[in-house]
């Protein structure tokens, strides 16, 4: 069994549909990333998972148990953290500070969290008094996402990590990723550099106006002419 | 003139109402950066929080041994005024939680005016003689006044650097939807809040209160070099806050040298507009909304 | 109170209620159809009631003015000082949210109530400014005062008609779609500013004509007149509660509003004084009261705003 299996949901934030009926299936320690020209209600499907959508259709079920319609701070103590695309950190708090707000609804010592964290990025263990605000673009997304690890997710969904980030980054961040997941857990990512990211992940969805169009392993996807064409750049 | 002249008939006293200032401008922007409007009923929470010192006094307190107790109460009354009259408009426009303040500004001085009346009164009485320090003269209340904020701000700070829920008020200030997105639950973020700024109000009343007198409109005319002061040190910026106080009460002790003395209250509105025309977001880098 | 007493007694309130009705037509240009949050209402009326008073008034030996000038300049002076005072204040605070304005105009407020104690050459200080002409003031009382709910109502009546055809013209569609949208102001382009601009200044400039309607009614003017923030509060709920967006609705609010704060006054002032300076504090406390009510059970007023009418087919 999965350990996200998403049916055939459709919602959107108003009363209109965006999703008209999007299936996403991630595995344990599994990279899936979702691609798809602009307006395919990518980042849309992520935040449906995360409990930001009015789902009106269809099941979302994590780890055994239906998380359909559950709020978002309900849905973060079940293991999903989310890092969101823009605004990701807190900018006027420390690197440290940052990773306790992450940790903010653990109890009990989180020296081991702090540690794993640092070991994931380890250039930011010499920041860590920095403001988060201070750092680079690539920089500033690892706290993002070490924010986000500090619950010890399942599951981490990342909203186009690497928009705006040199290729240099884009590398890095990819590299962590796979240090994440390496590290036990699930990833599930929306991202703009198709190629790149089909490049890297497990397996690939891609969405077009809000429904899924094509599903495979990312190589399959990469070699798909129909794929290319449509949005890799031929 | 001297300097020692200077010193203690102007900068003295502008220290020592900018320090007032300062603590109830903390307030403001803490309300202003947290909660994301401007709390016009703040000045006249000040005059309640003055008003239940009074209170205690009268009832055989020491003032400075009342001050805690009002802070405390002026705390309840604060989250009880959110809860009754602020909470359920927070899914409308901010704006309309300003014009709902407004209205609690006029409701809070109107339960001074029945329950104390309008004539001013004091809370000792008597002339206490200022003790001469090398040369600088300072009343025992002065020296208290100061030492009290002294206190606060630095207890304010070390609670919002060091401790959980104090680093939770300064993620909701910093990103709502990234502390909400962590686990931040924003009706205690609210609600503490609305206790810091509660008791932070009934201190600035209280010290301007013990320091001049004590009447029902003295909070309504904290209000403007209040904002004035928070605006000034930067929104959001408790440090800012204490830096705008101190500028806008020294400015305004110190106006008199080019402006008649009934003018004085006008100093803060002229930095307003001032900081708001050139550097908006204030001496130390805050928020505009 | 007899017949004649209580038709005298009627005009009396219409006239006011007309000034306010003035004041809330200005109030719900700023607010009503542009989201300005004008927290000194009462400051633009007294500098309308002084400006008029000063232009028009009879000389005296303590103060500046007593120019004894046409009634109608005195009127276009207190439009032309109030707007010009909103000008620098708008210019400033209008690129912000509406609180940075409100605070501003909670100032300016303050700043004209300093003058108007201080500067006695001027404004005659704590004494005013008395013999201010009354158009028709010669009459006998009843014409007089008829005379006065006369112009009055015309007054009222052409703000009334300039805000609705303003309103239906592009300009109030603009307006509404800029005062929609909280996050509008920050990115918005330097013509939609200028309309703010123009909406802030006319508003105000409406406030002031209603303080120079209100001081040739009285024939005097003090500073203990306007008190800034009852008279202020008393605007705003009467546009809350009247309808927001809605002209009718303000000049409902006005109407409304002033005959239960003048009722209410008439009963307190019966009690006995200790009492009765006890109620006047009850009767503010509750207009404080009903406007967070207003706002929580009924905040589109008594009667909404109506749906902006489509644009004109071409």
């Amino acid at each position: 069994m999965p350990l996200l299996d998403m049916k055939a949901v459709r919602g959107g934030y108003g009363d209109a549909d965006i999703l008209q009926g999007v299936s996403i299936t991630v595995a344990e320690k599994e990279i899936v990333v979702i691609v798809g020209p602009n307006g395919a209600g990518k980042s849309t499907a992520m935040k449906a998972v995360f409990g930001l959508l009015n789902v009106r259709g269809g099941s979302i079920v994590f780890d055994g148990e239906d998380i359909t319609g559950w709020a978002p701070n309900r849905i973060v103590q079940r293991g999903i953290c989310y890092v969101p695309q823009v605004d990701n950190v807190f900018r006027e708090m420390t690197v440290h500070e940052n990773f306790e707000m992450g940790g903010f609804l653990r109890k009990g010592d989180l020296s081991a969290a702090y540690e794993r964290v640092y070991e994931l990025f380890p250039d930011l263990k010499a920041k860590r008094r920095n403001l988060a605000g201070d750092l680079s673009g690539g920089q500033r997304q690892m706290v993002a996402m070490g924010r986000a690890l500090m619950l010890d997710p399942k599951l981490l969904l990342l909203d186009e990590p690497t928009a705006g980030l040199s290729p240099k980054y884009m590398e890095q961040i990819f590299q962590i990723t796979r240090d994440v997941r390496d590290a036990g857990v699930s990833i599930l990512l929306v991202e703009q550099h198709a190629k790149q990211a089909l490049a890297f992940c497990d397996r690939g969805y891609v969405l077009a106006t809000g429904a899924n169009r094509h599903e495979g392993t990312g190589q399959a996807l990469l070699a798909d002419r129909e794929v290319a064409e449509m949005f890799l750049g031929g | 003139m001297t300097l020692l002249d200077f010193i203690n008939f102007y900068l003295v006293p502008g220290i020592v109402l900018g320090s007032i200032y300062a603590v109830g401008a903390i307030g403001i922007t803490l309300v202003f950066g947290i909660l994301r409007f401007a709390h016009f009923a703040h000045g006249d929470m000040a005059t309640l929080g003055a008003f239940i010192a009074l209170a205690l006094v009268t009832a055989g307190m020491d003032p400075w041994t009342a001050l805690p107790l009002a802070m405390a109460i002026t705390a309840g009354v604060a989250i009880g005024i959110d809860r009754t009259f602020y909470d359920y408009l927070k899914a409308r426009p901010k704006i309309v939680t300003v014009m709902a303040s407004l209205g609690v500004a006029l409701m809070l001085r109107s339960v001074v005016q029945m329950l104390w009346g309008v004539d001013p009164t004091t809370y000792v009485t008597g002339i206490v003689r200022p003790t001469d320090y090398f040369g600088i003269l300072l009343r025992p209340r002065e020296l208290y006044t100061l030492t009290a904020v002294v206190l606060i701000v630095v207890g304010l700070e070390l609670f919002l650097r060091r401790s959980k829920w104090g680093k939770a008020m300064r993620a909701m200030s910093d990103n709502p939807d990234l502390a909400r997105l962590s686990g931040v639950d924003n009706r205690k973020v609210t609600m503490l809040t609305w206790a810091i700024v509660g008791a932070l109000t009934a201190a600035s009343g209280f010290m301007l209160g013990i320091n001049t007198e004590v009447e029902s409109m003295m909070g309504w005319h904290l209000l403007l070099p209040m904002f004035a002061a928070a605006i000034l040190g930067g929104v959001g910026r408790v440090q800012g806050a204490v830096l705008g106080g101190l500028i806008v009460g020294i400015a305004e002790e110190l106006s008199v040298f080019i402006l008649p003395a009934q003018y004085k209250a006008a100093t803060a509105f002229a930095l307003l507009l001032l900081i708001l025309l050139v550097r908006p977001r204030g001496l130390l880098n805050g928020k505009v909304l | 109170m007899d017949i004649v007493g209580l038709a005298n007694y009627a005009v009396f309130m219409a006239i006011l209620i007309g000034i306010y009705a003035l004041l809330a037509l200005g109030l719900n240009i700023q607010w009503g159809f542009s989201g300005l949050f004008n927290a000194g209402i009462a400051g633009f009326f007294a500098i309308g009631a002084y400006t008029s008073a000063i232009i028009t008034s009879i000389p005296a030996a303590h103060r500046l003015g007593g120019f004894e000038l046409p009634l109608l300049l005195g009127w276009a002076g207190a439009m032309v000082v109030a707007a010009a005072i909103a000008w620098p204040i708008g210019k400033i605070c209008l690129r912000f949210r509406a609180d940075y304005l409100a605070i501003a105009t909670i100032g300016i407020a303050e700043i004209i109530r300093l003058v108007i104690r201080t500067e006695g050459w001027l404004t005659g200080g704590v004494r005013g400014i008395t013999g201010v002409p009354r158009p028709f003031g010669d009459l006998p009382y009843m014409q007089s005062q008829i005379a006065y709910l006369a112009i009055v109502i015309v007054l009222v009546l052409l703000a009334y008609l300039l805000v609705e055809r303003q309103l239906k013209a592009p300009w109030g569609r603009m307006m509404r779609a800029i005062r929609d949208n909280e996050n509008a102001a920050a990115a918005m382009g330097k013509q939609i500013a200028a309309r703010r601009l123009q909406a802030f200044v006319f508003g105000s400039a409406l406030m002031g004509l209603a303080g120079a309607l209100f001081v040739h009614f009285n024939r005097s003017i003090t500073p203990e007149a306007i008190d800034p923030m009852i008279a202020t509060f008393l605007i705003w709920i009467m546009l809350i509660l009247g309808g927001s967006g809605n002209n009718r609705g303000a000049i409902l609010g006005a109407a409304v509003i002033w005959i239960i704060w003048s009722v209410s006054e008439l009963l307190t002032d019966r009690l006995p004084t200790e009492l009765a300076i006890q109620a006047k504090y009850v009767r503010v406390f509750i207009i404080g009261l009903t406007l967070q009510l207003v706002l929580r059970f009924r905040p589109e007023g008594i009667l909404p705003e109506r749906q902006p009418v489509p644009p004109p087919r071409t």
